[in-house]
């Protein structure tokens, strides 16, 4: 069992208190919500994508420490970054969450190898990857009017998680 | 650390007449080592854990007495059937039922309510017909009677409660008109622990002819329940909050409704004669129990009862009362912290909520400590949206836990907050 204090280590607690890019863009071309049922934990994420990168990238949303955190530091990590890149990213992410990454090998994990420490918490898995979901969903709507951007993207997974 | 003050009332002062850690050893799993603390159970409202004795009762019955029951003339068949009858039984004098027909097994109590819907919802209630249930209801409390209005085109009205979580007894009068036509109330809040005038509530509602299910889920494990002095037409609990096994639970209903009553499951067992013409319901409390029962959970439900009874639930229930108001003076004494539901007459569930801290990260924390709450909504999601909060964190106690236990929880809070900071 992973120390869990570990986990909550400054980094997180840092973000959690001090979340970056926190609030709703609008306009935005690309939107998504993301909910876990299980503990009514709820993250919204607005995106501006223009030939294919991210812009502009917020969130907002009432959640735990790890699923702020999370989506705090997802949304640092995307930024600048192609939707391709954004989405390999995420696949990485959720394999790590998972505990499928060897994060020996090489990775563009970074920072957000702080998280790694959920593989071992399966209850806390879902607080870390629900702000990438909602990603993945944001990616695959039309535009924040759209109803498929308010397709839970728990029903769209990427990959196995 | 925060370490207790001290300010409010301290353990020494709530000395009981039980001799907690005798009880104690009759329950393997609290000696449990958890994140290399030992644990501190208080998760008691969603389950309760087994003392020896009912896991003795368990094996015994599966060792020498199984087989089905109500079928064969053979010595195992008229075993079993035997005991579970004696459990039957024995959940009859639990809760005064005037007759051991009136007692009906079932999964639980979200299988007893689903009953209720389907026996007597379906065949009594009508488009335009009102059912009255309350914001303390769990949603298996909740989601029955709209499965059964979205069919009949029947409505629901909620009785409100105030800021302390007791529900508006006005309120729940003034809903009542020609169109009520049943009543479906929790007991006890599994969320914030309030304890409901539910006897006053059903002679309102039997003074306009209409009857009345009390979910006992978070009651019959906690103070002792009197089904004919209540003079309710339902109640329903669960073996499992009460020391026995899962899957297993009862319903209780007053004769002269389950006789009237559809029945919810086809099967065997619950017939007396099927041609392919016609069939002929058995009589209850037969009528409601096709299939095979779990008979060895039965069984075990009717240890863990007999268990706790001869513990005595008054002297439960006053241990239990000491534990809940030790913990709510050290939880008030708190800074940061808040206790959502403090109604005058409560169960000992407290629910609460640390500033900046959300409820998952709590438990995360508290779990670290060897401490088991639970946090999320507690399937009590209207409860939550009353507060305005998505979810709380909620110790729930039982007459095995200690003074040191919720010192314990305290500290454990103490530590949470500092790792906040």
């Amino acid at each position: 069992m992973a120390d869990l204090k570990a986990l909550y280590q400054e980094v997180i607690l840092d973000h959690n208190k001090k979340p970056r890019n926190f609030g709703k863009l609008s306009p935005a071309s690309h939107h998504a919500e993301g909910h876990n049922p299980l503990c009514g934990d709820h993250i919204s994420v607005s995106m501006n994508i223009n030939a294919e990168k991210v812009d502009a990238i917020g969130f907002e949303g009432e959640a735990c420490a790890v699923c702020k955190s999370s989506a705090s530091m997802m949304t640092v990590a995307v930024k600048g970054k192609t939707r391709a890149e954004a989405e390999a990213l995420t696949q990485e992410f959720l394999d790590m969450a998972t505990g499928k990454l060897d994060l020996n090998q090489p990775n563009n994990i970074g920072r957000l190898a702080v998280f790694a420490g959920v593989r071992d918490l399966p209850t806390r898995v879902k607080c870390a990857i629900l702000p990438w979901h909602t990603l993945h969903a944001a990616f695959n709507s039309v535009s924040e009017v759209s109803t498929e951007a308010d397709a839970d993207p728990m029903h769209s997974p990427v990959g196995n998680a | 650390m925060n370490a207790p003050t001290f300010k409010s009332t301290p353990a020494r002062n709530f000395a009981t007449t039980l001799d907690v850690e005798r009880i104690r050893a009759d329950f393997p799993i609290l000696k449990l080592i958890v994140e290399n603390k030992p644990l501190v159970y208080l998760d008691n409202a969603a389950s309760s854990q087994m003392p020896q004795q009912v896991i003795d009762r368990l094996v015994r019955y599966q060792t020498e007495q199984h087989a089905n029951i109500h079928r064969a003339v053979h010595y195992l068949s008229e075993t079993a059937t035997h005991e579970f009858e004696i459990a039957r039984r024995t959940l009859q004098k639990f809760i005064n039922a005037a007759e051991d027909r009136e007692v009906i097994f079932t999964s639980g109590t979200t299988e007893a309510i689903n009953l209720v819907m389907h026996g007597y919802g379906r065949k009594f209630i009508k488009a335009g017909d009102e059912i009255i249930l309350t914001t303390l209801e769990h949603h298996s409390n909740i989601v029955p009677w709209q499965l059964l209005c979205e069919e009949t085109g029947a409505k629901i009205r909620v009785v409100p409660i105030n800021d302390a979580g007791e529900l508006i007894i006005e309120e729940y009068e003034n809903l009542f008109n020609e169109r009520t036509k049943f009543v479906s109330v929790v007991h006890i809040s599994n969320a914030l622990g309030t304890i409901n005038p539910v006897k006053q509530m059903i002679a309102f509602a039997h003074a306009r002819g209409v009857p009345v299910l009390v979910d006992g889920a978070q009651s019959a494990p906690h103070l002792k329940v009197d089904v004919q002095d209540l003079d309710c037409d339902f109640y329903a609990f669960s073996g499992h909050k009460l020391c026995g096994p899962t899957g297993i639970g009862m319903l209780y209903g007053k004769a002269k409704h389950l006789e009237n009553m559809q029945p919810y499951k086809g099967g065997g067992d619950m017939i007396l004669s099927v041609t392919f013409e016609k069939t002929t319901y058995n009589t209850i409390p037969f009528k409601f129990e096709a299939g095979t029962p779990p008979i060895m959970a039965a069984i075990g439900l009717g240890a863990a009862i007999d268990y706790m009874q001869d513990i005595g639930i008054d002297r439960i229930a006053e241990h239990e009362h000491a534990l809940l108001d030790y913990a709510t003076g050290q939880i008030n004494d708190m800074k940061g912290v808040r206790i959502i539901g403090t109604a005058k007459n409560k169960a000992s569930v407290i629910s609460f909520a640390i500033d900046g801290v959300h409820p998952h990260d709590i438990g995360s924390l508290l779990n670290q400590e060897g401490v088991a709450v639970r946090t999320g909504h507690h399937c009590a999601q209207p409860v939550m949206n009353r507060y305005r909060v998505p979810a709380t964190s909620r110790a729930s106690f039982a007459f095995y836990n200690t003074m040191a236990e919720v010192d314990a929880l305290i500290a454990g809070i103490s530590t949470v907050q500092k790792v906040f900071t």
